[in-house]
């Protein structure tokens, strides 16, 4: 069973007062994440993303499909029991103390009395806050806010956790401990599913990602099935000071530097440029492939589909 | 279901005494203070129908105006905020948020009233030096003036379901102040003949009757209230926040939080 199960989900939006026009932010959406995954939902900014999530968590209705949840609906409040949520940029009530309001999620969320004590000060160290739990949260800097947020969506031990931009306004530090954090949570067995525009956090979390873009799925697949499918390119070094003709007819990226010539060039290209230096008697040094990012993947998906753009024209 | 909305009264609660809400009290511990001391010296022979009549109004102005503008954010600065976000991804249903937020803006009310109540006590035995029989009726005054923002809360609830804050506090302001004169509407609606009577009577009966709630005048006069009026007005008022709280969990279920 699917950790989470999103059927055809889809949201429309009507915007203007009075000549309503609708707007759609969200297409037919299917995807499905299973159990232990980390999962990263990627887009650029407007792309979707927080709306997918806010369909998840019933803050906004779709228009036309379903998803499910630990194999429940969405409105299941046993369902809603083991799960967690951070929003994008969160902002909690700031007239409490972190330890207040990590009590009183605690307390919507059922956890009894006793233990509820004990788990606030478990995830307030999780998060490196052990020493803030006194404090107000309006004395907190954005960073503090955002681990506190963490924790409240991981304080009932959630199976499903849901993270909206969760690096969003951390330091360098803070990330590479959200990090962990979400490493730690698949070792014990949970599902993170997290929305982001930063690519090298994908890159080194996830086991799949979705790519989407103006509310449209563009890719879904683990990450290194997803790079290969990204047409190849291969790096020539050769020793010398001039590019052959030939070469720079293939469409080489050239780099003179010194007595040697670095060139980069579709995988496909690479016989004829091989052929090519054979032929001007010039001295191979190396020849590697290019390792394809996450990154070049998702410049070629984002890029208009066809379809889309005739439909636009 | 009563945990989640005992701990949502109880943040709404705290929320309003973090935010000093209840320094009011030390405005209104003042105008006690400065009234009874002028009315003391000032007035021959009632100065206790004007420290009840004083005393009482302030409390009903004071809390309504707490109630007002407390209630028109409890939803829509939730929203602004988003910090309902992360309340309604727990299991808590989008009803038991509404009914949690008023039994917390309701309870901090009631407690804001009982200090109030125990300030207008205090003022009437410093200006008759001893308490009379009638005066109990003082407590009948303030158990209406506490069924009145009863109703206000659940009508700033509702506004606040669907509008902005601003609007919000139009809308039950203006609400406050037709109730204030629903009795006179009534008066009107039976003067008229036609559509006109109709469309009268209906808003006459729509909007909250809180002439009805209000026997200060009669109170300060020391003239006992009949217990079926205790009975009516307490049956009239929980129906009234009721149904209002329906339509505001009805608009509230609906509600596209963006």
């Amino acid at each position: 069973m699917p950790a989470i199960e999103i059927i055809g989900l889809e949201k429309t939006y009507t915007v203007g007062f009075w000549r309503k026009k609708p707007k759609c932010a969200l297409r037919p959406l299917h995807l499905s994440v299973e159990e232990g995954e980390i999962f990263g939902f990627l887009g650029p900014n407007g792309a979707g993303k927080t709306t997918t999530l806010k369909l998840l968590m019933r803050l906004v209705y779709p228009t036309a499909g379903t998803a499910r949840i630990l194999g429940m609906e969405l409105d299941d409040p046993r369902m809603r029991a083991q799960i967690g949520f951070l929003p994008e940029q969160p902002y909690f009530y700031d007239y409490l103390t972190a330890r207040e309001l990590l009590d009183y999620y605690g307390r919507l969320s059922g956890v009894p009395g006793k233990e509820r004590s004990h788990k606030v000060d478990e995830v307030l160290n999780l998060v490196g806050l052990p020493d803030a739990g006194g404090v107000q949260l309006r004395k907190f800097s954005k960073g503090m806010l955002q681990r506190v947020g963490i924790g409240q969506a991981i304080l009932h031990d959630p199976k499903v956790v849901f993270l909206d931009e969760p690096m969003s306004g951390l330091d360098p530090m803070g990330r590479r401990e959200v990090r962990d954090l979400m490493e730690r949570l698949k070792q014990a067995g949970k599902t993170v599913f997290f929305s982001t525009h930063i690519l090298a956090d994908a890159e080194a979390l996830c086991d799949r990602v979705a790519i989407i873009h103006l509310g449209e799925l563009r890719g879904v697949g683990a990450v290194a099935d997803l790079t290969s499918s990204v047409h190849g390119r291969v790096e020539l070094v050769w020793q010398g000071n001039t590019i052959p003709a030939a070469i720079r007819e293939l469409g080489a990226e050239s780099h003179i530097s010194g007595d040697t010539v670095r060139a980069v060039l579709p995988e496909e290209c690479q016989e004829a440029a091989i052929e090519a230096l054979r032929r001007e008697r010039l001295h191979l040094i190396s020849l590697t492939p290019v390792r394809t990012s996450l990154e070049d993947y998702f410049v070629q998906k984002l890029q208009p589909s066809r379809t889309v753009a005739e439909v636009r024209s | 279901m009563k945990a989640r909305i005992v701990a949502i009264a109880s943040n709404t609660f705290r929320e309003a005494v973090r935010d000093r809400v209840l320094y009011n009290l030390i405005a209104f511990a003042l105008l006690m203070s400065g009234a009874a001391i002028l009315v003391g010296q000032i007035s021959i022979d009632i100065e206790r129908l004007v420290v009840i009549n004083l005393g009482l109004t302030a409390v009903s102005l004071f809390g309504m105006v707490i109630a007002i503008f407390i209630g028109i954010g409890l939803v829509s600065k939730e929203i602004e905020k988003r910090t309902l976000y992360t309340v309604l991804s727990r299991p808590v249903r989008r009803w038991e948020f509404i009914v949690g937020k008023f039994f917390g803006l309701a309870g901090t009310l009631i407690v804001n009233t009982v200090f109030m109540a125990v300030g207008v006590f205090a003022a009437l035995l410093y200006v008759s030096h001893h308490f009379q029989q009638p005066d109990s009726w003082i407590l009948v005054a303030l158990y209406f003036i506490i069924l009145q923002f009863v109703i206000i809360t659940a009508l700033a609830l509702l506004f606040s379901s669907f509008s902005s804050s601003l609007l919000s506090a139009v809308f039950a302001f203006s609400l406050f102040v037709i109730g204030s004169f629903a009795e006179d509407l009534r008066g009107f609606a039976g003067l008229t003949h036609g559509l006109t009577r109709w469309l009268a009577t209906g808003a006459a009966y729509l909007v909250p009757n809180f002439c009805a709630l209000n026997v200060i005048s009669s109170v300060a006069h020391q003239q006992p209230v009949a217990g079926q009026l205790i009975f009516y007005n307490t049956v009239y008022a929980l129906i009234y926040a009721a149904m209002v709280l329906s339509g505001a969990v009805l608009i509230f279920e609906h509600r596209n939080l963006k």
